[in-house]
């Protein structure tokens, strides 16, 4: 049964087409990695997916549900882990991860047990009473992670989840993510930049590029299809070697300056 | 229920951690109570006025109202910026709701900055005529404050930077401050400032907060409570069709 469907999904801002003609299935309870380079439309995506963009066409269903008309229905289905930030930097780790547990209505003592071990859990219990502001990049993104897992959601979508932390913390990561989603069913969508996260987690890959999916499959059949023996060596095989010229950067460069000078 | 007091209390706690801001913004209405306050005192009370402080101070009140009010609703392009915006918007709660408790929030915000410009204006001279009046004055500042915290909501989710900011603060209001009859009795203006001032929702807002503590009204009890109820309900409305559109 598929949890996630999306037929001939087209996104534009203008005149960029962020996202052309996708379609894709993934299972329920599968571990899905949707790979590409910067400025694919990965997280274009996802936020279509999660209800954050309307879709400017294309079908789509998460849990069966359409994103673009049944919101309530579908946020009540998927937790997120974003690419960018998203904490409140003037709230404490501690009041960060209370605020989430309420807005997903999780009972109060489930929700105090819940925190303490997820803080436990990314080794900041010796900071849950500091500012988000105090943290380090690293902390934060532990943080994040930690209240993305607070609850536990038909789906959780995962958007560059470990960008920027050591190896010892994503693999402790997603050891945790492979358990949940053993134990209790849950689906997995997830992007990365490190193809070797990529090969040991997921079951169903599908990668994308300019906005078109250019392969699915198994990490071995991308290998097969494309005579490599690394799923590093196949992405390359299919997106090519040529440096993204990426609006992104620019895009998130701006934003940076543009921050710092309102900050 | 819940989801609705936890936005209120995060609205409180940044409020009162930011002490900077909370200091910062009573620069201006105690710059405003002494300068025109002492300023103008004597002309207004040879122009046969009375006492200035006496009309000024609720004036000053609903000005800080005003600032504060606004500035929190139009924190969220801030919320949209730092990226905590999303968090709550994919949350399995209805936008309806969101807005409601950030706009309760901002509210309580921006009357407890009302209050304290009402017990600073004791220390200046000012004297409310009935102590068992001011729950009124507080309730109608309260309204002030949910009308212009639903407005700057309602701007916040058209816009996607702070670039739009000094226009709304010099174009909207300014104007919404200066014409409302804060400054200024209403009586015998040029027609044009006087047809701006009866559709300010200040002009209300202020002659409510104003009749409450000195017992003078320009309009009346009942059409300054019925225009903030109506005010309140139409901001709300506006504010909440615009929040839910938002697209990240
Ligand atoms: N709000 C927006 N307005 C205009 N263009 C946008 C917007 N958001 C994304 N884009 C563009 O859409 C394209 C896809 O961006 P997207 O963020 O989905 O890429 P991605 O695959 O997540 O890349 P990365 O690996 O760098 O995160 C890019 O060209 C980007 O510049
Ligand atoms: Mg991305």
């Amino acid at each position: 049964m598929n949890i996630i469907e999306t037929k001939k999904l087209v996104k534009k801002f203008g005149d960029i087409t962020a996202v052309d003609d996708v379609s894709f299935e993934v299972k329920k309870g599968e571990i899905f990695a949707f790979l590409g380079p910067n400025g694919a439309g990965k997280s274009t995506t996802i936020k279509i997916l999660t209800t954050l963009l309307s879709p400017t066409g294309g079908e789509i269903l998460v849990n069966g549900k359409n994103p673009a008309h049944e919101q309530d229905a579908v946020r009540a289905s998927f937790g997120i882990v974003f690419q960018d930030p998203s904490l409140d930097d003037e709230l404490t780790a501690w009041e960060n991860m209370e605020f989430h547990g309420v807005l997903y209505s999780i009972p109060k003592d489930i929700r105090r047990k819940r925190i303490t071990e997820m803080l436990e859990f990314v080794e900041l219990s010796d900071r849950k009473d500091d500012l988000v502001k105090n943290f380090s990049g690293g902390m934060k993104r532990r943080l994040e992670i930690a209240r993305g897992l607070l609850h536990h959601p038909k789906i959780l979508f995962l958007d560059e989840p470990t960008l920027g932390l050591d190896p010892q913390t994503r693999n402790h990561i997603w050891k945790y993510i492979q358990d949940l989603n053993k134990e209790e069913g849950m689906t997995i969508f997830f992007t990365t930049h490190y193809m070797e996260e990529a090969d040991r987690v997921a079951q169903t890959i599908a990668v994308i590029d300019h906005g078109k999916i250019v392969a699915q499959g198994s990490s071995a059949e991308l290998k097969i299809k494309t005579h490599t023996t690394s799923l590093e060596e196949a992405f390359l095989a299919l997106t090519g070697t040529v440096i993204r010229e990426e609006e992104t950067k620019s895009v998130d460069r701006m934003r940076a300056g543009r921050r710092m000078w309102h900050k | 229920m819940n989801v609705i007091y936890i936005l209120w209390l995060r609205q409180l706690k940044r409020y009162f951690r930011s002490k900077a801001r909370m200091i910062g913004s009573l620069g201006q209405p105690i710059l405003f109570l002494f300068a025109l306050g002492f300023g103008f005192g004597p002309i207004f009370q040879k122009a046969g006025g009375g006492n200035y402080i006496q009309f000024l101070a609720p004036g000053i009140i609903g000005m800080s109202i005003l600032f504060t009010a606004v500035f929190s609703g139009i924190e969220i392009i801030w919320d949209k910026q730092f990226g905590f915006l999303k968090e709550t918007l994919v949350a399995p709660v209805s936008r309806i709701k969101i807005m409601f408790g950030r706009t309760l929030g901002g509210a309580t915000v921006a009357t407890l900055q009302g209050a304290i410009v009402f017990l600073l204006s004791l220390l200046v001279g000012f004297q409310p005529v009935s102590l068992s009046l001011i729950p009124i004055a507080l309730l109608f500042m309260f309204m002030i404050a949910l009308v212009f915290t639903a407005l700057g909501t309602a701007i916040a989710s058209l816009l996607d930077d702070m670039q739009g900011f000094q226009l709304i603060m010099n174009f909207l209001v300014m104007p919404l401050f200066f014409l409302s009859g804060a400054l200024f009795p209403l009586n015998g203006l040029p027609a044009f400032i006087d047809g701006i001032a009866s559709v300010d929702p200040l002009s209300y807002g202020v002659d409510a907060v104003r009749g409450a503590l000195t017992g003078v009204y320009h309009f009346s009890f009942s059409i300054d409570f019925a225009v903030l109820v109506g005010m309140i309900i139409l901001f709300l409305g506006i504010g909440s069709y615009l929040f839910k559109k938002i697209q990240i």
